[in-house]
């Protein structure tokens, strides 16, 4: 398996791409920002579309889209999207994450409108390119990126997952407790916007190797994991980075040993699998 | 852009208007989209409501799945939109209820839901051949393409689900805004959250036929959220909202007429441009 160039490709680009989704998403979960994650994995595909149309490298438009997507998301984000909420006790959070949510969706159907436009953008442009950018955007291709591809890939990848990991104890204390953060001289906002922008990184780099549609699971499913089995919040910061890495390899294992299964839905099916057994097993372990 | 030979807008609007229903495909769009509008507005408001607008994404992305599996299997694909929709429905309710968790958590797990059918999906795809051929009409819709049978079994569901909201509306209103009285009157809660669900599954199975799988909360939350932002009145808020449903629609089809891009660009522009103008008003009310 190892001796496949292709296969070490993925490997490698897999791997720290798997462990920059595992970290990012365990923070994704705990601030009730899943739908935020996916409107910004299918914002990626606009990118890539208007890329394709303008007739530049598709991941210029991918990071582009992505990273602004983030930045707007963390700078709307609670204060001003949510604002309507009228809290009623324990209720109130998720009452102002659900107004969140409708906003985020909103915004992320233009954005989605847009795609169509760059489609049919780009279709007229570069005759009969734009299916093959859009199911490559949209389901990703580890399989086939070039060793050049691969190792900037990885090196982005192991550079948010430390990232995460540097801002991570500034970054637990305002996802947990905001007000009191804010009133500590931890700048809250800022935090809230650098994490989205690093999120609007992850979800560019995973589209190339599980797909915009795909991401999500990558992203949500080993960190609900992680949040079921691990007590402690580093535990469960390492433990999401590890299930998603694990899921990584054994879907590409999976999808090399059986060649109609494609490396995404393996990858997606495993990191899924994760989370049911946590389920299963956590159970009602805490909270 | 050169214009393309196709109709051309004037300034006489009542030819550009009789234009419009000159062709049978026009028609049969405008048709459907209006049905459209009026079951996604209806359904759309109670959604935003309830707050589960991610599991209406996670619901309109079951489609995807439906229609390869369909594909597959060699069935209609409006077959596999309405059984997957319905599987993932109860996949939803199933993943959300138990116990009582944390809103990060409960969003973790539909989504691990959303990406997981559409894994499958891009399975089912690869298993039919890998000929996407139709993908883009998945995704994006297909409009102009609506037969007259696929306009009768709207119209039946449109229908039916209607007149299983009314049947529902007063316990579900209810669960829906205070679910913790409710369920200490009685009301069965959960059980309502399941149906609700369900229909809502119904219909973004049949919107999603019309719109496409990416497109559907153009119509499903976007009208309901303008409305939502602009009047706290229940009834004239599920006013509004079916009414700007259907002038989503229809101005975005109009539009699309007499250019050469995709209906489903305006619908959503038209969209979001309402959603961004009432949150404006509401704010400005403060």
């Amino acid at each position: 398996m190892f001796t496949q160039e292709f296969m070490r490709n993925a490997l490698l680009a897999g791997t720290f791409v798997a462990l920059a989704c595992g970290v990012s998403g365990w923070f994704v979960v705990l601030r009730g920002q899943v739908f935020a994650g996916d409107a910004l994995s299918h914002v990626a595909f606009p990118g890539a579309l208007a890329a394709a149309a303008a007739g530049v490298d598709q991941r210029i438009g991918l990071f582009t889209a992505t990273i602004a997507a983030g930045a707007a998301i963390g700078l709307l984000g609670r204060g001003l999207l949510g604002g309507r909420a009228g809290g009623g006790g324990a209720s109130g959070g998720a009452v102002a994450a659900a107004q969140q949510d409708t906003a985020v969706g909103t915004a992320f159907t233009f954005i989605l409108g847009l795609g169509v436009f760059f489609l049919t953008l780009a279709g007229k442009s570069a005759a009969g390119g734009s299916g093959i950018v859009g199911a490559h955007t949209l389901f990703g291709s580890i399989f086939g990126l070039s060793a050049g591809e691969a190792r900037l890939a990885g090196a982005i990848g192991l550079a948010v997952a430390l990232l995460v990991g540097a801002i991570a104890r500034p970054l637990l204390f305002s996802s947990l407790a905001p007000d009191v953060a804010a009133a500590r001289g931890v700048p809250v906002r800022l935090l809230g916007v650098a994490f989205a922008a690093l999120l609007g990184v992850v979800a560019a780099e995973a589209t190339q190797a599980v797909g915009a549609l795909l991401l999500l699971g990558l992203l949500a499913a080993p960190a609900a994991a992680a949040h079921r089995l691990a007590r402690s919040p580093f535990a469960g910061i390492a433990l999401a980075g590890l299930l998603a890495v694990a899921a990584m390899w054994g879907g590409l294992a999976l999808a090399y040993a059986i060649p109609s299964l494609p490396p995404s839905t393996a990858v997606i099916a495993l990191a899924v699998a994760t989370y049911g057994g946590a389920a299963l097993l956590g159970g009602r372990a805490h909270r | 852009m050169p214009a393309e030979a196709g109709p051309q807008l004037t300034w006489d609007v009542a030819h550009d208007v009789s234009e419009l229903f000159e062709y049978h495909f026009m028609i049969n769009a405008l048709l459907a989209g209006g049905v459209v509008a009026l079951l996604a507005g209806a359904v759309g408001w109670l959604m935003v409501l309830r707050g589960e607008a991610f599991a209406g994404h996670t619901l309109s992305m079951m489609a995807f799945p439906g229609a390869a599996a369909a594909a597959l299997a060699g069935v209609p694909g409006a077959w596999g939109y309405f059984v997957f929709c319905g599987a993932g429905a109860g996949a939803i309710a199933g993943v959300s209820g138990a116990g009582r968790r944390s809103w990060g958590e409960q969003s973790a797990a539909i989504g691990s839901v959303q990406a997981l059918a559409l894994a499958v999906g891009f399975l089912f795809v690869n298993l039919y051949g890998g000929v996407l051929g139709d993908l883009e009409s998945l995704l994006f819709g297909d409009l102009l393409g609506v037969s007259d049978g696929q306009v009768l079994v709207l119209a039946l569901v449109t229908a039916v689900t209607l007149l299983a909201l009314m049947a529902l509306a007063r316990p579900l209103l209810f669960a829906s805004v205070d679910p913790d009285v409710a369920a200490a009157r009685g009301v069965p809660v959960r059980r309502l959250g399941f149906a609700f669900l369900l229909l809502l599954a119904l219909a973004v199975g049949a919107t999603s036929q019309i719109t496409g799988v990416l497109l559907v909360f153009a119509l499903l939350v976007a009208p309901a959220a303008s409305a939502q932002a602009l009047t706290a009145r229940p009834l004239a808020s599920l006013a509004l909202t079916v009414l700007l449903a259907l002038l989503i629609v229809w101005l975005g089809l109009g539009i699309a007429y007499f250019s050469v891009y995709p209906a489903g660009f305006f619908i959503a522009t038209i969209a979001f441009a309402i959603y961004v103008l009432a949150r404006s008003i509401a704010w400005l009310r403060g």
